[in-house]
């Protein structure tokens, strides 16, 4: 075996063996995709919830072709005190109330949650058209018939699963990278390694190489996961683009991480530097959110990150379906991170603890 | 004799304590090196500038007609180092950590699997290195040092935390080393080690080389008394005082202990007179000079 491959041996057994950093880097990124990704793939649009004052009879006989329609989306509750209802209504707890007398319907509502309030609406203006073209017994002249397309807007988890990805890339390459090094250099190994003829820079490229295998795993496992019926996810045609995306992040990230272990004296040092990079990263890079959302001055800002970079590249390429190329300036910008941080840590480098 | 080590007025400050300073030393091929002082010293620097660790302030070193600094990739595969704090890769076993080392230097695994039997660790070879006890640590870090052969090979109190079996069968391996005509230099705080191992020592203090030679030469311009004890009442004081060449006397009520110059004269005294019971003859030791030298007092 050559000492490259005796290193980056070397190094990935010790990885194997910690449990801590597999917990880390494989285990809890699923987790987070399985809830969150879970919470969002059962989640369909609420019932609005309407009180009924005492009967209702447009509510009551409603005619069986339209009743599967309205209870879509419409959950009828029957009480009698009015001012209760009245009460419930304005604190927001039902989205309105109805009542009848005689002929004359009357639906109270807030204008808390304007949307809600014009489906039920809507609806129940449906409802009192029916039962007037039941009255009169004339059908109706105009009708308006509904025809579906193809739904080609983003599933929450079609986002979610490049976001989350890139959150667990980022947070296993920094930390592994940062405290890594300091590990080495407190624990005395790399002074040890500096006696041995083997370059430095083939100890660092055995670690990067074991990272990148690693960052690999992560993706496969996790796009294999988000793939599985119960979460949905569609991937699109150039998906494998992803793999030269990640590695090129997974660099941008290692990098990083090597400059804050060349400077930090401690390993409590490296976690709580490493900690106040990723976390704002992870949010601002909209791996938690979508940052198209954000404030224009926010997405600014997010630029500096990495991370938002690495989304944006892997949304394009795992679900919105773009072409290859389209992602190679975020590859470029990437790489960029990962060459000026490891100019800068070079430069930060101690071999020596004192 | 071609010189494997020669070290010239090394000075290495840190802060303001003088860690070394003015360091002046040679080591010849195929010698055995012993580097002696109290906590402190300057042992460690001193080997650690030698072997490029550190850069030295002042002063000029060669190793194997190569200066060690800047790093020196043609120099480092000659030279073997055990450092004082044994530093390993995390989570491997007693064997992987070897092999892995062994590998950097090109050895094949098999005889990095020799050099464990070597070092008797052979059945700790499955045993993540976090847990091997603090002298197997040492006894596998030794391993590393020695794995490729080296020509000249640097072992910094190799034994500090051996039983003494490892410290015997480590003797034992070190000697058949220095044997093939391997150089050895070592810094250890064992007197005993020192006088069997070495064929020079060099006693520091202070970052200063106090006194160095052959530990028998030492021992020898000492020119201290030796001890010859008796059990008590073999001899009374009177009788005892009159033998010829004693310098000094002390009885105990165990033993009554004879300090002489002249040790030839007092036993064959004593034997004249039949009193040799329990005799027991002690000359000065390498830790006498060592004590003479460097006082008495803790060191910081
Ligand atoms: N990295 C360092 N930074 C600051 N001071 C140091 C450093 N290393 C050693 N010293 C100081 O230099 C002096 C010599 O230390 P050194 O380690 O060479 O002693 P030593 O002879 O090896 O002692 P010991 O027998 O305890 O191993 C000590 O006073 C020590 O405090
Ligand atoms: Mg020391």
């Amino acid at each position: 075996m050559s000492s490259f491959q005796s290193l980056a041996r070397a190094m990935f057994l010790g990885f194997r063996r910690d449990r801590g950093a597999l917990f880390f880097t494989i285990a809890l990124p699923l987790l987070f995709l399985l809830i969150i990704g879970g919470i969002f793939a059962r989640q369909s649009t609420p019932k609005s919830k309407v009180l009924e004052i005492g009967a209702v009879p447009v509510v009551d006989q409603i005619p069986a072709e339209m009743r599967a329609g309205i209870d879509k989306s419409l959950k009828f509750t029957k009480v009698s005190d009015r001012d209760a209802a009245l009460e419930k209504v304005r604190k927001g707890d039902y989205a309105a109330a109805i009542e009848q007398s005689g002929d004359r319907v009357v639906l109270h509502y807030s204008a808390a949650d304007q949307v809600k309030t014009g489906t039920v609406q809507g609806q129940l203006d449906g409802l009192v058209q029916a039962a007037n073209q039941a009255a009169s017994g004339r059908p109706p002249k105009y009708r308006l018939e509904g025809q579906q397309v193809e739904d080609r807007s983003l599933k929450p988890i079609q986002y979610i699963t490049p976001g989350l990805l890139g959150w667990a890339l980022a947070s296993a390459g920094m930390f592994g990278a940062s405290t890594t090094l300091v590990t080495w250099r407190t624990k005395g190994l790399l002074r040890r390694l500096r006696l041995s003829p083997v370059p430095i820079r083939s100890v660092f490229a055995a670690r990067v190489a074991v990272s990148l295998g690693v960052a690999l795993v992560q993706t496969v496992l996790f796009i294999g996961v988000a793939t599985m019926p119960f979460f949905g996810l569609k991937l699109a045609h150039y998906w494998w683009m992803a793999i030269p995306m990640v590695l090129c992040g997974v660099l941008a990230f290692l990098a990083i991480g090597m400059l804050i272990g060349a400077w930090a004296k401690t390993q409590e040092a490296a976690q709580g530097v490493t900690q106040i990079v990723v976390l704002p990263m992870a949010f601002l890079g909209g791996s938690f959110f979508n940052i198209d959302d954000a404030p224009r001055w926010l997405r600014v800002i997010s630029e500096v990150f990495p991370l938002r970079h690495l989304n944006s590249g892997m949304l394009k390429v795992l679900v919105r379906g773009e072409g290859p190329a389209s992602v190679l300036p975020q590859m470029g910008i990437l790489l960029g991170f990962a060459l000026v941080a490891t100019l800068i840590a070079v430069r930060v480098f101690r071999w020596e603890q004192i | 004799m071609p010189k494997t080590i020669v070290a010239n007025d090394l000075r290495k400050r840190y802060g303001d304590v003088q860690a070394v300073d003015g360091v002046t030393l040679s080591v010849e091929e195929g010698e055995f090196f012993g580097i002696l002082g109290p906590n402190g010293a300057g042992k460690t620097t001193t080997l650690e500038i030698i072997e490029g660790l550190r850069q030295a302030d002042g002063g000029e070193v060669t190793v194997l007609g190569r200066s060690p600094w800047p790093r020196d990739p043609a120099l480092l595969p000659k030279i073997g180092v055990q450092l004082q704090a044994s530093s390993f890769f995390e989570r491997l076993t007693a064997r992987e950590q070897l092999r892995t080392f062994g590998s950097l230097y090109g050895v094949p695994d098999r005889k990095a699997d020799a050099m464990l039997e070597t070092v008797g660790l052979t059945e700790k070879a499955d045993t993540p290195v976090e847990k091997l006890s603090g002298g197997q640590a040492q006894r596998l870090s030794i391993a590393c040092a020695l794995v490729h052969e080296p020509e000249l090979v640097f072992l910094d109190e190799p034994t500090a935390a051996l039983d003494p079996q490892a410290r015997r069968n480590l003797w034992d391996v070190l000697r058949a080393i220095n044997t093939e005509g391997r150089t050895i230099v070592l810094t250890t705080h064992y007197m005993d080690e020192a006088e069997t191992l070495c064929d020079r020592v060099a006693i520091i203090d202070r970052g200063r080389i106090l006194r160095s030679g052959p530990p028998a030469a030492l021992v020898r311009d000492l020119d201290a008394a030796t001890r010859i004890s008796v059990a008590s009442g073999v001899l009374s004081e009177t009788e005892a005082r009159a033998l010829p060449g004693v310098d000094d006397l002390t009885d105990d009520g165990v033993s009554l202990v004879i300090a002489t110059r002249d040790p030839s004269s007092v036993v064959a005294a004593l034997a004249g007179r039949g009193a040799l019971d329990g005799v027991q003859i002690k000359g000065a030791t390498l830790e006498d000079v060592f004590l003479e030298l460097t006082g008495r007092e803790y060191r910081a």
